[in-house]
């Protein structure tokens, strides 16, 4: 029990010294998790990043449920899963009352207006950043304006257009696949 | 009672198929929006910034302020809850019985055909953002609302740049929100 704490507690602080999520929690967890504590060694972390990335859910849970359960079976994924989302519950919740007490306030009106154009750019960035990264080739690149038809001018579910995606990325596979033999 | 399954629901839904963190949930809120009456497009827009300036990662946050302004304070625990519970199983699983998962060909092969995808869903959820943040209803038409087009243009060209490249968002909301009160967006 003791141990479920501890790690509970560990991704607590995690989870409290996160911002943003993804890949800039990378050196925060090898600092608390491999230097600090020796929990795991970097190998593993790297292993429970790379498996994080390419299962569904938020990156941060995904390496949470992981090293939890690494550590101390289903239950220390669980209290690892709930240590990491905690500070995330209190903060938005506190943060969310606040925010509806005051948004009738002309001055919060023209702040958010404001920051909804700066989301905007910060937005249009990551589509960039992720298009640079993920259109590595002509094949990338018409899954992803099939992709796009999809979503911007039909009515399909998004579930669908991702699970299309994977069967499309299964036989680009096994042709080409079979090409290379 | 029954609203709280449907949040419950949707949220399980982001968790199972949200797949490259955080911004890949933004396509899924975005559907709900359209769909339920939970927030609007506007709020899903404070939702991010508010996300990206606060601890803990952005999925998780963006789910606890959905499922609050759908249900209150219950709505935020349980949207989190639903979130994280595909994460849990399917990590589990994986941890459990498939060593060497992800240099598995098929799964490397899923991959290889979702992450374009994702790119374009995030692209096609940010458009439609752009155009109820930077454009406004007036006179029975949309009108560019210049303001907002010209911040966005500049602080997009600053992030190009490589000494405000690393700047911290919550930064960029900060100016950005001073900005609007100043010159009364």
């Amino acid at each position: 029990m003791n141990e479920l704490w501890n790690l509970y507690a560990a991704f607590f602080r995690i989870g409290i010294l996160t911002f943003g999520g993804g890949l800039t929690m990378l050196p925060l967890l090898k600092y608390e998790l491999v230097d600090t504590r020796k929990w795991i060694t970097e190998d593993t972390l790297l292993e429970c990043y790379a498996i994080g990335q390419c299962t569904p859910g938020i990156i941060a849970v995904n390496t949470a449920t992981f090293v939890g359960y690494k550590r101390k079976g289903i239950s220390g994924g669980i209290f690892a899963t709930l240590g990491m989302a905690t500070p995330s519950v209190l903060i938005i919740t506190v943060i969310a009352m606040f925010l509806q007490a005051l948004i009738t306030q002309p001055i919060v009106q023209h702040a958010l207006m404001g920051i909804r154009g700066a989301v905007c750019a910060l937005m249009i960035n990551t589509v960039y950043t992720l298009a640079k990264k993920s259109l590595v080739n002509p094949i990338c690149v018409v899954i992803c304006a099939a992709a796009f038809a999809l979503a911007f001018l039909t009515e399909i579910p998004t579930v669908l257009i991702i699970v299309l995606a994977a069967v499309a990325g299964v036989i680009i596979d096994l042709v080409t696949g079979g090409a290379e033999k | 009672m029954n609203q709280a399954w449907v949040l419950m629901f949707e949220f399980f839904k982001t968790g199972l198929f949200a797949i490259g963190g955080g911004p890949a949930t933004i396509p899924f809120l975005m559907e709900m929006a359209e769909k339920y009456p939970w927030f609007t497009m506007q709020e899903l827009s404070d939702m991010i910034a508010i996300s990206e300036s606060t601890p803990g990662p952005i999925g998780l946050n963006m789910a606890t302020y959905a499922g609050f302004r759908t249900l209150g304070v219950f709505g935020g625990i349980l949207s989190t809850i639903a979130l994280v519970i595909p994460s849990i199983v399917i990590i589990i699983i994986i941890a459990k019985f498939l060593e060497g998962f992800q240099e598995n060909r098929i799964v490397k092969a899923v991959f290889a055909g979702i992450k374009p995808a994702v790119t374009a869903l995030i692209a096609s959820a940010v458009i439609q953002m752009i155009r109820v943040s930077l454009f406004r209803e007036a006179d029975g038409g949309t009108v560019p609302h210049i303001q907002s087009i010209v911040l966005c243009v500049v602080i997009f060209l600053l992030l190009q740049w490589k000494k405000t490249k690393k700047m911290h968002p919550a930064l960029w909301f900060l100016i950005a929100a001073v900005i609007g009160v100043v010159f009364q967006f």
